[in-house]
């Protein structure tokens, strides 16, 4: 097949790649400085995510009739390790979403996630703010919870019993939300959109924010905070506008992790989307148990890309998806 | 018409918003790592010409706009309406004084325009790129001024003005570009 000449080209400069691979060394060198264990566990799973937001890519062994999932995160996979007594591990390397592309997203796309045994939330986000003042010389991480980055921004309480009606309210004053979000009755999606279309391009660029407390309906694998049931132990990271990391206390009770992949499941039958096995393998490791620990999963493109004062994605990788 | 998903949207497709067919200018994904997707989209309405920013969430489904694009050759103009004509089949359309809009002051007898029906009727004429139109009037320019910097206004037979260089006289014919409305060059009868 006749190729247009520019395709056999990388989509990033030479200069990049060189950047991509001192910033490889210097993560590599952070964790080695704190015997954080480096691990590489597979991309290739028997069993995907139930999350109701995330897609699998699968694949097959010939002659093999059940499907591979290519993994969306090491999540599942490194807390077997910490139940198997692994302690403080780190993993850098590819993960695959299926349904992701923009200038923020590619399908392949290149994730540092770790976990610290003992750590808190609040000194995993402490953690953080070091490897991004080590790795691109960021400034200070600032720190605001979800709640009040609503209240700051859209002067709404994203806790409040009437929070949906007081979202469609406040979106649907904005003729480009109106359509959707006056009718919206689901209380995450219109969060989703208040912070993705409203708030999340309105924040501090010029230092990293943690945003923390997020509602519990979107606790994904975080504990509850003990203090407040309303929310869960979970934070975003996000740096010059763009959402770098996300973070849990995470959750170790094996029942609770079993309520959530169904209700993972009640919520992708609402969405139409097709069911998916929690992954037993992961309830059989926290049954054993899985040992007290913070984590958090930050796409290493976009540290990139930050760093590099880059607005593409595809202008950090060696070929984005278009000329793979 | 058929229904489009966000997961189709790209530049160029032409769907219905508040009632008014419209082309996509740009579409952008924005997701939230462990959140619903949505796609903001920047509209054109092909109707009154305005560009608006829309959002939606990703896998809803949005009506597709009946629109086509024909490259028709102009005809004449009865006082009310704008003839054209498929050269290869001989059908004609007539496109009322909205339809045409500005172009009216670009259509050459003979030239082919891009007509863009709705329904099956007409609601844009974009003229050619570039059209040669004889100049109607202009002052006279002086003797051996050949650059000319800031050149002057030359009305054309359609009515349109264009700026010229100071040499270009009445009875030329000039080439036009019709994006910008620009002066180019001018034709050698």
């Amino acid at each position: 097949m006749m190729q247009r000449s520019s395709e056999w080209q990388p989509s990033a400069t030479l200069d990049v790649l060189t950047a991509r691979a001192a910033l490889f060394a210097s993560i590599r060198s952070f964790f080695a400085d704190r015997k954080v264990l480096e691990v590489d566990t597979p991309l290739l799973g028997h069993f995907g995510v139930t999350d109701p937001h995330l897609s699998n890519l699968r694949t097959h062994l010939q002659g093999q009739s059940q499907s591979l999932a290519l993994q969306t995160s090491p999540e599942y996979a490194m807390k077997r390790l910490l139940a198997a007594g692994s302690g403080c591990i780190y993993q850098l390397g590819k993960v695959f979403r299926n349904d992701e592309l923009s200038r923020r997203h590619n399908p392949e796309f290149t994730m540092l996630e770790w976990y610290r045994v003992g750590f808190t939330a609040e000194q995993l986000i402490d953690e953080v703010d070091a490897l991004l003042q080590a790795t691109v010389q960021a400034p200070p991480l600032q720190q605001i919870t979800y709640q009040q980055l609503f209240i700051d921004v859209l002067n709404v309480d994203p806790l409040a019993e009437n929070a949906i009606c007081a979202l469609q309210q406040a979106l649907g004053d904005s003729p480009e939300l109106a359509d959707w979000a006056r009718q919206e009755d689901d209380l995450d999606t219109l969060l989703d959109g208040a912070m993705a279309l409203v708030i999340e391009p309105q924040l501090e660029r010029s230092v990293p924010i943690a945003v923390t407390h997020y509602p519990a309906s979107q606790a994904a694998l975080a504990q509850l905070c003990p203090a407040d049931s309303r929310v869960a132990l979970r934070f975003e990271v996000f740096y010059q506008g763009m959402e770098l990391a996300n973070g849990y206390q995470e959750l170790t009770d094996a029942s609770e992790q079993a309520l959530r992949f169904n209700q993972d499941n009640q919520r992708r039958q609402q969405l139409g989307k097709p069911e998916q096995q929690g992954d037993p393998r992961l309830l059989a490791a926290l049954q054993h148990g899985l040992p007290d620990c913070a984590g958090v999963a930050l796409g290493v493109d976009r540290l990139l890309m930050v760093h590099l004062k880059r607005e593409q994605i595809a202008e950090v990788l060696p070929f984005a998806i278009d000329r793979a | 018409m058929a229904n489009y998903s966000t997961n189709e949207f790209k530049a160029g497709l032409k769907i219905m918003q508040d009632g008014e067919p419209c082309a996509i200018v740009e579409n952008e994904m924005v997701k939230p790592g462990k959140g619903q997707a949505f796609n903001r989209v920047k509209i054109r309405k092909l109707i009154s010409g305005k560009v608006v920013e829309k959002t939606f969430k990703s896998g809803d489904s949005v009506e597709g706009a009946d629109v086509i694009d024909l490259d028709l050759a102009y005809l004449y103009n009865d006082g009310e309406f704008w003839h054209f004509m498929n050269n290869d089949t001989f059908e004609q359309l007539a496109a009322d004084e909205k339809a045409v809009g500005d172009a009216t002051k670009w259509l050459v007898e003979q030239d082919v325009c891009t007509l863009t029906l709705w329904n099956g009727n007409p609601i844009a004429v974009t003229p050619p790129n570039f059209v040669e139109l004889e100049i109607t009037e202009t002052d006279p320019g002086l003797k051996g001024d050949t650059a000319g910097t800031g050149g002057k206004p030359a009305t054309l037979s359609t009515g349109a003005v264009v700026r010229v260089p100071l040499f270009v006289q009445i009875g030329e014919v000039i080439k036009v570009d019709t994006r910008s409305g620009e002066y180019v060059s001018r034709v050698q009868k």
